[in-house]
């Protein structure tokens, strides 16, 4: 038994580091701490740094333009990129798409649009999800008929996360209509800058913009967008599924959320002390980071066993499950520890009035718009029917 | 026993639901709440019209109630319409001005009124509050004033004499900010900087106690109401959102947890009714502890899990679930939270 990565392992990890202290941007490090979000300009000026020094596709193939990382490599890369409150990468080209075309594509599909993800050209977004279809994702409706090298497209998603920065989209639609529902799905690569597309805004609980409507009405998509065969299409939203889920257990967000509380705890102060020193607070703090101590080796034995080629089954689910009600706590507590101060709805104009720490206004805009993690990618629901129809299986 | 209202209050309650459903529709809330002056004028007023602050006020203040039951069938019902309108201040104004023998008239008849206890270093602890006064002038900041944004007059509690006073402040003679809260409503940061104020109370402690216990009563009251609506909201959804050919609501899995739900929700209304039914007596400070702390419980609970079986619908801002799950969590922030109170009932026990 040994917890501690390898020599070349850490060697990675230090060269990470030092690569994050030097090229990451202090002012997108700044906003990302703050929990505002990065800006659509952070996100493409990050991806254009990681392209540059070629981590923005670590596990992408060296053939297509990525380093061949595994899974421990993948790991070391996000946690330091979590803890240095790097932005995430974009994930729909980089994690969903790029994978799929590696897999499914044809050799012109790979040529044409693998580049254009790694350099920024093409920014993807998502259509999986439908109003009727969500957690039921096999059930969607959009649907698309055959009129000779073309589809022609009808039907509205939703969910489509920072749709409005988008120029592609790659879909789930119906080719098929009659027989098992996941029998007649194809995938389909949309551009997103053509006549009958239209993307109306969500707004979300805390009042910002990152979500979208999509409507299709007749849009025409060249039968050579499709990505693998006619009526494959939920074969490759299955494989996307099982792709890339080593960071579900979002620990490295986990680790620095509880860093930024615990010295928030710290700055704060009730009744003359500080409130890390008042027993209940302190007590919180202490149950969710004996939590937060265990999800971290449960998610390295996960990916001792995935980067010595062993199969992932319940692991995954289990990791989504465990981070994102740990992510959420530490919300929670990022949100309480503030007490009324939480309150302001954030605007720039009461940042000099400084009612809570600096950098601490959005902790409950923050608290809300994290809800969202319980539920996106399959919610913990549906996390849990996985696992227990393979506990019943077994 | 018997734990029905009586005909008198049952009566508050109807008129108010009615006039609330017509002057504050919760489908206008996202655009009310949220922008200035992040109430409702129009609504306030109506309210004051139709005798809504008499029913907060003893008849001996010139009001028609001011029991804790009279305090929660209002606050309820202000809760379940997911009202706006600074209700609270008033209530606490109120409370205040009648135990100084002052004149409570004005505050019935709608003039905004904010009561600045709360500081930024001491948002809960009356024993840390350091605005100060000297001859009638006031130095420090109230800070997250509920209310405050709007207000005519404004009641501090601040030093003085090496008491704990409460003063008088014309809200156009201090430095007021205002601002929305991320739950909707009026709040404000008030700077203080030799304001004049005039005397209320020399000797406010006690009555500052009574009213940061009966405002607390009034928001376990508001969230008992919020919390019904999400229910009912929860259970209907369950019923018509259909997943995998049936609706959502006949997996098991769902049941339970909406009927835990509705567990907490009967030992919330248990729990307030306790709370309102020790207002005046000996015993208050510990029910409305008992309950503040159990409700701001119980409303996270209820928010988070109803949030999270409706899916991502819960979380967008044009349904008005999400709102009510802003409020009930946000709620528990105000007046103390539950740690707060948990920690006072700690200590009250050591000391029993």
């Amino acid at each position: 038994m040994d917890l501690n990565f390898s020599a070349e392992e850490q060697a990675f990890q230090v060269e990470v580091r030092a690569f994050l202290s030097e090229a990451l941007p202090p002012e997108i490090a700044e906003r990302v701490g703050r929990g505002e979000g990065p800006t659509r300009e952070d996100m493409e000026r990050w991806h254009a740094i990681l392209n540059e020094r070629g981590w923005l596709a670590g596990t992408w193939p060296k053939a297509f333009g990525g380093q061949d990382w595994g899974p421990i490599a993948l790991h070391i890369f996000e946690e330091e990129c979590a803890k240095a409150n790097a932005p995430r990468i974009v994930p729909f080209g980089i994690k969903m798409l790029g994978p799929v075309l590696q897999k499914f594509g044809t050799p012109e599909q790979q040529a044409e649009y693998l580049p254009r993800i790694l350099d920024g050209r093409d920014w993807w977004c998502q259509g999986y999800s439908e109003p009727g279809a969500g957690s039921d994702l096999a059930s969607l409706k959009t649907r698309a008929d055959r009129d000779g090298a073309h589809y022609i497209v009808n039907g509205q998603k939703t969910w489509t996360t920072l749709g409005q920065y988008a120029n592609r989209i790659f879909c789930l639609v119906r080719t098929k209509f009659d027989g098992k529902p996941q029998e007649g799905i194809s995938f389909l690569l949309i551009d997103l800058d053509q006549p009958g597309v239209e993307m109306r805004p969500i707004r979300l609980i805390e009042g910002g913009y990152e979500v979208n409507e999509v409507f299709f009405t007749d849009v025409r998509v060249p039968v050579a967008n499709r990505v693998g065969e006619e009526n494959m299409g939920w074969t490759i939203a299955k494989y996307l599924l099982g792709h890339e889920r080593t960071n579900i257990a979002g620990t490295g967000f986990s680790v620095q959320a509880l860093a930024q509380v615990k010295a928030l705890a710290r700055e704060v102060k009730r009744g003359g002390k500080a409130l890390i020193e008042t027993p209940l607070f302190a007590a919180r703090l202490a149950r969710v980071e004996a939590e937060l101590e265990a999800l971290k080796i449960t998610n390295l034995r996960m990916l001792s066993k995935a980067a010595a080629g062993g199969q992932l089954a319940a692991e995954p689910s289990m990791l989504k499950i465990k981070g994102t009600e740990i992510r959420q706590e530490l919300n929670d507590l990022a949100r309480r520890a503030l007490g009324p101060a939480a309150a302001p709805f954030p605007s720039e104009d009461l940042d000099n009035l400084a009612i809570a720490p600096k950098g601490h206004a959005h902790n409950a805009s923050g608290y809300f718009n994290n809800r969202k993690i319980s539920i996106y990618g399959g919610s913990n629901e549906i996390q849990r029917n996985i696992l227990a129809k393979g506990m019943m299986r077994g | 026993m018997n734990f029905e209202q009586s005909d008198d209050r049952r009566m508050l309650r109807e008129t108010l639901a009615r006039y609330l459903a017509d002057a504050c529709p919760v489908t206008a809330r996202a655009e009310v709440a949220y922008a200035a002056p992040w109430h409702g004028p129009e609504a306030w007023a109506g309210m004051a019209e139709l005798g809504v602050f008499h029913a907060l006020a003893r008849e001996e203040a010139g009001g028609m109630g001011g029991t804790g039951f009279d305090i929660s069938v209002v606050f309820e019902e202000l809760g379940r319409a997911l009202c706006p309108e600074p209700v609270l201040p008033t209530l606490l104004g109120i409370r205040l001005l009648a135990a100084a023998g002052g004149d409570v008239e004005p505050l019935l008849a709608g003039q905004h009124v904010a009561v600045g206890i709360g500081e930024l270093e001491a948002p809960y602890d009356l024993d840390g509050i350091e605005t100060h006064a000297d001859a009638g002038r006031l130095t420090g900041r109230k800070s997250v004033v509920y209310g405050g944004a709007g207000a005519e007059r404004l009641l501090i509690a601040a030093q003085a004499d090496g008491r704990l006073a409460l003063f008088d402040v014309k809200a156009g003679d201090a430095q007021v900010t205002g601002y929305g809260m991320v739950d909707g409503g009026p709040a404000a940061e008030v700077f203080l900087d030799a304001t004049p104020g005039e005397l209320v109370l020399a000797d406010a402690r006690a009555a500052l106690s009574d009213a940061l216990d009966v405002g607390a009563l009034a928001l376990c009251a508001e969230a008992l109401g919020a919390m019904e609506v999400v229910q009912d909201t929860l259970v209907d959804y369950l019923k018509t959102r259909t997943q995998f050919g049936q609706p959502i609501g006949t997996f098991q899995a769902l049941q339970h947890r909406a009927i835990d739900l509705s567990i907490e929700i009967e030992q919330a209304r248990s729990i307030v009714i306790l709370a309102a039914s020790a207002e005046g007596t000996a015993d208050f400070a510990k029910r409305v502890s008992q309950a503040k702390f159990l409700v701001g419980q119980i409303a996270r609970q209820v928010s988070e899990e109803a949030i999270q079986m409706h899916g991502g619908i819960g979380i967008t801002w044009d349904y008005p679930l999400a709102h009510y799950a802003k409020r009930l969590v946000m709620i528990d922030a105000q007046l103390g939270d539950t740690d707060w109170y948990l920690e006072r009932l700690i200590t009250a026990r050591a000391s029993e």
